[in-house]
Formats: C-alpha cells, structure tokens, sequence
C-alpha cells in the first residue's frame, strides 16, 4: 500500500478532513491459480448458501439434514437394539435417498451457474487473468465438492454409530471406503450432467425443471423398462437398460465392482464384463460433461 | 507523450460475414482517451482483442506493452473492464460482489476487502453498498460496474458505453469520475461513445472508428481549439426594441463579421463572432455600452467535436459529389 497523502489540516476546511484520496495498491497480485481457489470456495460455500442471502441458505441446508436424518435414525435403532449389522449397506444409502440428492443437484447447478449467464456476469470473470478452463473446473469441482460432502456426510454418521454400536470394525471400514467411492463417483457424474443442463438454460426455473426430467425421468423410464424386461424374462437385458440413467449407471458400477446389493429388479447386477461398460459409461460421461462445459464456455466468452 | 498504453499496427477483425476491424493502426498515450463510432464501428470487437479474449484475424496489437496475442492473462491482470450491458447479479450486495470480483483479480482477502471499500467510496457508493444490487438505480448499477473495473488498481480501464441509459446528470457525474479515474487515481482510461459530444470535456485524446477504420485520431485540443468563437447575447431596451439586431449592425459597421447563432439555445438572440484576439472583448464590450444595452452574457465557446466531424462530412461528401 502506498502511504496515504497527507490530508488538509487548514482550519475550516473540516470536510476534506477524512478524505484520504487514492491509495494505489502495489501489494502481491496472486494471479490465475490463486483466482480459481477463490472462485471454487465462494462457489462451494454458495452450493450451501453461506456468503448468500438467508432464503438461499433454507433448500441446500433442509436438504442436507433430511440426507443425514435418515442415517442417525438408523443409527440409533442399531446401537439401541444392539443390531449384527446396519440396516442399510453405505453403498445403497444413496440410491435410496437419489430423490433428495436430485432435488439438491437441481437447486444448486443452475444457482452456482446459470446466475452468471443469465446476469451476464461470465465476461467479468473472463476480462480477468482466469480462463475458460479455470472457470469450468472451478465449478465443477465446488458442485461435485458440495455433492460430496452432501452424500458422504450421512455415510460417516453410518460409520461413526457403527463403531459406536460395536459393530465388526474391518467389515464396516471396508463397506465405508467402498461407499466413499461410490459417492464421489455419484458426485462427479450427476455434478457434471447437473451443470451442463444448467449452463445452456439461462433461467434458473427452467434449469432446475430440466436437471429433475434428466435425472428423474430416465430414471423413471429405465427402471420402468427393467422391470418389463425381468417379468418378460429377458433377465439379459436388465443390465444394459440400466446404462440409460445416472443412478442405475452408478448402482451397476458399484455392484459389480463395490460389493453392493443391486437395486435392478431380481436383485441381480451387472455381472464383471458388463460392470466394465458400466465404469467406462460413467467416466465417458464426466469427461463428456466437462468437455460440453468447455465448449459452451468458450463460445460465451466476452 | 513518449509512453504508448495501446498500440495496434494494421489490426483486422474478418467474421465471415462482417470486417468488424479493418487494418486499423493506432497509439494511444496515456490519459484519457474517447474512441467514438457509430454503433457497430468495431468499438467492442477492439476492446475484445486488446484484452487479448479474441485473436485479431491480421496486425498486431500491444497494452501496456504486451503482446495481445501471447500475453492476453498478464495484460488482463493490469487492466479493467466494464462493459456496456448489465453485468450484475441482483442478489448479491455491491460489497461482496465486488470482493469477490477483486479476488478473482488475484488480490488476496484482506487487500481484497480494502480496496472495495476504498474503491466503493471512491465512485461514489456508501451505505447503499451491504443492500442487495438488485434494488439499485441505474446510476448506481453503473458506480458498481466502474468499481469492479477499479477495485484491483489496474494501469489501464477499458469502459464501455459507461455513460449508456444515464440520465444528464448522472452522465455528468460518470464523466467526471471517468475524469477523475485519471487526474487522482492516475489510470489511464480508453472510454467508447457513440456520441461525440460527451467526449470533449472528458477526454485529452479522440480516436474515431467508422465501419472498422481509423477515420482520425488526435487530441480533443486540436479538434476544438483552432478558433475561439465569442457567443453574446443582449438585453432589449426601449430605444431598441431588438438589441440582437443593433448590435449586430454596429458591429457590422466596425468590420466584425457576425452570425446568428442559429441551433443554439436562445437562438435569434445569440450572437456569434470570431474573436481575433483581446481588443475583440473590448470592442464588443464598448459597442454594447454605446448602445446602452445589458449584456446577458459573453462567453467562449469551443467548437464541438461533432461540428467538426460535421465539417469533415460536409467536406467528404462534397468530395465525393464532385467525383461523381
């Protein structure tokens, strides 16, 4: 900081007391790395309202605490009925609660993108040192963040009672590391499908009606379709239908890979080889998200 | 003016439709600079490729000495930008919109939160700044987007249109801050307008664009300063019911050439007269004591930019005329 300029001190000039001109600033500029910090936090903190006004902070909050109650619930049925084991394996916790956590993607990616676009303030960003690249991984990252700390949090409470209820330490640290991993996959796939959708509807309202149809709606429909084709008998194609929608991707990939429970009618998940399509759709998928983001942003630019 | 802030040599833009810059070439020095076009003159597309935000399709262009092309995140550190469309979000209020928009600058929290305050105070925004943006009145919204373009001290400010949807007084005070941004916070500014007129009191230098060329480039001081023009304008009085005519005539019998000011306010009571120098003043002066009317007013007139854009029309115009 530069010194200030010495103020008047000429009697009666009272007003000019406190004017302390213009500083100039010739501090650290911290440049592009330090900017895609900053523009991640203040998007992760947003993700949950903080920094953003009360109204905000009620949906993303509410939800939150309808995600964990849910898991302390069961937690103290464990401990007080002195279970064997969690009502719910970590890897299915999710898939149950895929309604609240849709809700949540829907609310929060048009929030943490569309104001930009539609305020038009993405030009502002972008006449600063940061690029498209910063900016797109930048709200990636802040929204899988949120979705993660979203869908892992519940699993940690599961975690946390389970050792409090004595539960076999090695089985319930095994199901928790592949639950994890479930999540953060969970999160990375429907973050990015969230903020595609988002990026090309300007308007908050539609942005989060169409983040629910893509992720409801193909839920829906797959899962409509996976129980004709089990009562058909064609138990085959079960698994390949679950390919069409976010959350049976995820189911197939962890039942064939995390030892979960399949949730696909017949109790039956992808075998290995199909397990396989299954991996290499959902990371198709999240490499495909980030792509599109870089490609809408670089066309919005200045 | 040894100091170049923007250089450009030969620099196009070609869409596939539209020559939005077509080999202009330009120095820009330091101070407050108008660059005036039409709608669609290329303004925005140039202020695009000075940011270094879109490649120019030929030429070369450097700010603050930097290569546009190569230097394009180094150059947007050290220069601000406001753009004419809204660019704010409602829900946020101007304090921590802007800190935010200081941080993505690279300033670091607590410098960031200074220099808004400072910034915010500077142009002109105080108790206002922790309410919601969205209940801002335009001038307001405007004093936002200028601090955002500020907050991080940049040695250079790109302001687009600032002045667009103001009403006068507001553009009186936005072209004074623009005034200000120079003379106390020492940073050079290139502002666009499409109207002339507002460019003369605020800036030191003019480049005009039309249709993506370079139609002149000089200082404000060479476009309104080669004659002085005295505007007078008298009272009536009984013995002469109407003064404009007499002391016209009186003056036309000393040898000064006279003209009404015709498109001026008040006019048909305006006079207007080349001033050759003091004993003008005096002359007018004694004439209209002789006459024994009341002087309303004697004032200095400095040409305006558009008449001398107009002239240079006419003269264009008349060229063509007689290439035809």
């Amino acid at each position: 900081m530069a010194a200030e300029q010495p103020t008047a001190t000429v009697p009666g000039d009272q007003t000019r007391i406190h004017n302390i001109g213009y500083r100039s600033y010739d501090g650290p500029r911290l440049g592009r790395a330090y900017a895609r910090r900053s523009l991640y936090s203040q998007s992760l903190r947003g993700a949950y309202g903080l920094g953003r006004s009360a109204k905000s902070k009620v949906l993303p909050m509410l939800l939150f605490v309808v995600m964990c109650l849910p898991a302390a619930i069961m937690v103290a049925v464990a401990v007080a009925t002195k279970a064997n084991d969690l009502p719910l394996d970590y890897t299915r916790y999710a898939i149950v609660l895929q309604a609240v956590i849709s809700l949540y993607v829907a609310s929060q990616a048009p929030q943490s993108v569309s104001r930009d676009l539609r305020f038009k303030t993405v030009p502002l960003y972008f006449s600063r040192p940061i690029e498209t690249a910063d900016y797109v991984r930048a709200k990636y990252a802040s929204l899988a963040s949120a979705l993660f700390i979203l869908t892992a949090a519940p699993l940690v409470v599961l975690y946390v009672g389970a050792l409090l209820a004595k539960l076999d330490f090695a089985d319930q640290t095994k199901g928790f590391a592949q639950g994890l991993v479930s999540v953060a996959l969970l999160s990375l796939l429907f973050a990015g499908l969230g903020l595609v959708v988002a990026s090309v509807t300007p308007r908050r309202g539609f942005g989060i009606a169409a983040v629910i149809a893509v992720l409801t709606i193909t839920y829906g429909a797959v899962s409509t379709l996976q129980a004709i084709a089990d009562v058909q008998g064609s138990s085959g194609s079960v698994a390949w239908i679950g390919l069409f929608s976010p959350i049976t991707l995820i189911d197939g990939v962890q039942s064939a890979f995390l030892g979960a429970t399949s949730a696909f009618p017949g109790g039956v998940g992808p075998s290995n080889g199909e397990g396989a399509v299954y991996v290499l759709v959902t990371l198709g998928l999240i490499a495909g998200a980030y792509g599109l983001l870089m490609r809408r942003y670089q066309k919005v630019g200045l | 003016m040894d100091v170049t802030v923007i250089a450009t040599e030969s620099l196009s833009k070609r869409y596939p439709r539209v020559t939005a810059l077509d080999r202009l070439s330009v120095d820009v020095g330091p101070g407050v600079t108008g660059l005036v076009g039409a709608n669609g003159a290329g303004k925005s597309t140039l202020i695009k490729i000075l940011l270094g935000l879109s490649p120019a399709t030929e030429g070369r262009a450097e700010v603050l000495g930097l290569d546009v092309a190569t230097k394009g995140a180094d150059i947007r550190e050290r220069v601000g930008y406001m753009p004419e469309h809204d660019c704010l979000p409602p829900d946020v209020s101007a304090t921590e919109f802007v800190v935010h928009m200081a941080r993505m600058s690279g300033l670091p929290p607590t410098a960031a939160r200074e220099r808004t305050a400072d910034t915010l105070r500077h142009v002109g925004l105080y108790e206002e700044r922790y309410r919601p943006i969205g209940g801002y009145s335009t001038g307001m919204k405007q004093r936002v987007k200028l601090a955002q373009a500020l907050v991080h001290d940049p040695q250079l400010v790109f302001l687009d249109e600032p002045t667009n949807g103001l009403d006068p007084v507001g553009r009186d005070e936005m072209l004074g801050l623009i005034r200000r941004i120079h003379t106390d916070f020492g940073i050079s500014v290139l502002v666009t307008s499409h109207l002339l007129g507002e460019l003369e009191r605020t800036c030191d230098h003019v480049v005009v664009v039309d249709g993506g060329k370079l139609l002149r480039s000089s200082s404000t001081t060479d476009f309104t300063q080669t004659t002085t023009t005295l505007a007078i304008e008298v009272t009536d009085t009984d013995e002469h019911p109407d003064g404009t005519r007499a002391v016209r005539e009186a003056l036309d019998a000393r040898g000064v050439t006279v003209q009404d000011g015709s498109g001026l306010p008040g006019a048909g009571h305006v006079l207007l007269l080349t001033a050759a120098g003091e004993e003008t003043y005096d002359l007018v002066r004694d004439v209209i004591a002789d006459l024994g009317l009341g002087l309303v007013r004697m004032e200095q007139r400095r040409h305006h930019i558009s008449e001398v854009f107009q002239d240079s029309d006419a003269e264009r115009k008349e060229a063509v005329g007689h290439g035809s």
